[in-house]
């Protein structure tokens, strides 16, 4: 039988959520997953899989003498792993850390890879992505020893599916680190703020914001949902008034949230080649013939301002607090 | 000395405002506007500006494409590189067979001192050309590279992650840098630039005759359809505070992310 692992990202210590659509994914196929970890707690990646239906917790030490994360030493480590245990089928997920972690698999083994998957046909070795700005949707057959796969966050909604207690097994990796790579430093990010990738909500603010000081409204209203982010149009981005790591589009981040708030954008194609997969799009624009009026789920042709500053306000009495 | 040289890898895409049209099984219409994919547009632009600091550097830009591709390459020569490389082709590749074929390019035409990418293409949306590239001629390789400072044999990078967060890298030269957005505002190029462009030289190779090896995996499209835009608007009318409410109501009940 084929041996399919998943590799499970961390942050801030913690097992990301994002991690247990995966599990489902593989589940729903009738096939079980082994969780790969790379210098993480193998206990916390069990405790937080087995209510997925992961049983077995491959543990990688890879940690070498530049610190524990280092994309290539990893990929080596990864790929060494699924040698040692026979994985023929690899899952990452296409966050930030995959897009650098699961091509350096792929490369190194020569193997097929398919990022950015909203669904994977593990039997036959088929993934569906979008291509052309999110225009198309394409089904791609991978033929090779293995495949490796990135599956879009939030493309498939975990289902739980207790297993035993999830055993683990051991894997140092030493590598023969060359010298050629080396990680100076690795900076960490403005603490507390949800990554756009991976958030439930989005309340994005294009040219009708007209400055960067009035996206407090959105970051207001942010902090007020859970898991939700703010995310900005090229307009708002190129202005000056945010900054680029909040653009969502075509040269931006590609997102996926259940619900997007477009609020003052127009909604170009090139906007929507980032979050056309959103599970619903709501618009606020005061003018009626923007284009994303024609393609949301909800629309208020009507002054942002006014409504978000009410929205503050309800979802502060929603969330029972101060708005 | 021999000069350094920067190669930059460019992709011949079609315009993100194109219109799609699928035909048959799995292709689309090629009828529509191509141009150069815009990551690669700062890796040019980055190319650039590292000849300029380097006494005697040479830019080649490397394509593999059809011969419609050479509109791109002269971009690319406008934009900044001294001269180019096309690989013919009449088919679409895999990044398995790309990066092979990019490879072979590269070595027969010389020594790299550097290469230079696109983090991604915007056709594809891929996101592994350069690892593949990279691991294929040895040498290591960063993605979204939002800034690059060459240092006597390595080169000191920035890359952008989650949340404002940054990897600081040191590869050793040669190495594959894949271009973020972050890294430069491209250089668009003037009229004079564009006709100096046109006298350089743009080196066509036949695919066949290039003698790329061939791979034993590979990934091809079987199906490719539409997406379908299947949503039907539903207007939020009232006063803003109505609308706040229905909106509050939305996420709660129907969205259920309250």
């Amino acid at each position: 039988m084929e041996k399919i692992a998943l590799l499970i990202e961390f942050k801030d210590g913690q097992v990301k959520k994002a991690n247990f659509g995966m599990a489902t994914l593989v589940r729903r196929a009738g096939l079980a997953s082994c969780g790969l970890v790379v210098n993480a707690p193998a206990e916390d990646a069990g405790a937080a899989l087995a209510p997925y239906g992961v049983a077995q917790i491959i543990a990688v030490q890879a940690a070498g003498p530049d610190g524990a994360w280092n994309p290539d030493r990893w990929a080596g480590a990864v790929a060494a792993a699924m040698e040692r245990f026979g994985i023929s089928q690899l899952i990452g997920l296409t966050s930030p850390q995959g897009r650098d972690l699961l091509p350096r698999v792929a490369a190194r083994m020569d193997a097929p890879l398919i990022m950015d998957c909203i669904d994977i046909d593990l039997q036959n070795r088929l993934a569906t992505t979008t291509q052309y700005s999110g225009k198309t949707l394409a089904t791609i057959r991978m033929s090779g020893r293995c495949a490796v796969y990135g599956l879009r966050l939030n493309a498939i909604e975990a289902q739980k599916a207790p297993a035993a207690a999830a055993e683990t097994l051991a894997f140092d990796y030493a590598g023969n680190d060359d010298g050629s790579f080396t990680v100076i430093e690795t900076r960490s990010g403005d603490a507390g703020t949800q990554n756009l990738a991976e958030a439930d909500v989005i309340f994005s603010g294009g040219r009708g914001l007209k400055n960067g000081e009035n996206f407090k409204l959105l970051f207001d209203c942010a902090r007020l949902v859970p898991g939700a982010a703010v995310g900005a149009s090229r307009v708002a981005v190129d202005a000056g008034w945010v900054p680029y790591r909040m653009q969502v589009g075509q040269t931006g981040g590609k997102v996926n949230p259940r619900v997007y708030i477009a609020c003052g954008i127009s909604g170009s194609v090139q906007h929507f080649a980032g979050m056309k997969s959103s599970g619903m799009i709501i618009a606020v624009n005061t003018d009626p013939q923007a284009a994303i009026i024609a393609n949301c789920d909800y629309y208020a042709v009507a002054d942002l301002f006014e409504v978000l500053t009410e929205l503050r306000h309800q979802l502060a009495t929603a969330a029972d607090r101060e708005p | 000395m021999p000069p350094f040289k920067i190669y930059v890898c460019v992709k011949h895409v079609p315009d993100s405002a194109a219109t799609i049209t699928v035909m048959g099984p799995n292709r689309i219409d090629t009828n529509i506007t191509f141009l150069i994919n815009p990551y690669d547009e700062h890796a040019l632009t980055e190319a650039a500006r590292l000849r300029e600091r380097h006494g005697s550097a040479e830019v080649v830009a490397v394509c593999l494409g059809p011969s419609a591709a050479e509109n791109t390459l002269r971009s690319a020569m406008a934009m900044g590189a001294d001269r180019s490389i096309l690989v013919v082709t009449t088919r679409d590749h895999d990044s398995i067979f790309t990066a092979r074929a990019l490879k072979s390019a590269i070595v027969q035409d010389g020594e790299p001192g550097i290469v230079l990418t696109g983090k991604e293409a915007i056709d594809t949306e891929g996101m592994q050309t350069l690892f593949r590239l990279a691991a294929n001629l040895g040498l290591p390789a960063a993605t979204n590279v939002v800034k690059l400072t060459l240092e006597p044999g390595s080169a000191l990078v920035e890359c952008e992650k989650e949340g404002g967060a940054v990897d600081i890298l040191r590869l050793r030269l040669p190495c594959v840098i894949g271009a973020g957005k972050g890294l430069n505002t491209p250089r668009y190029p003037t009229f004079p630039d564009i006709m100096k462009s046109r006298k350089k030289e743009v080196r066509k190779i036949e695919l066949a005759a290039l003698g790329v090896p061939a791979a034993e995996s590979r990934m091809e499209i079987v199906e490719l359809k539409p997406a379908l835009e299947n949503r039907s608007p539903k207007a939020l009318t009232g006063s803003p505070a109505e609308i706040a409410r229905r909106i509050a109501a939305i996420l709660k009940e129907e969205a259920r992310v309250m």
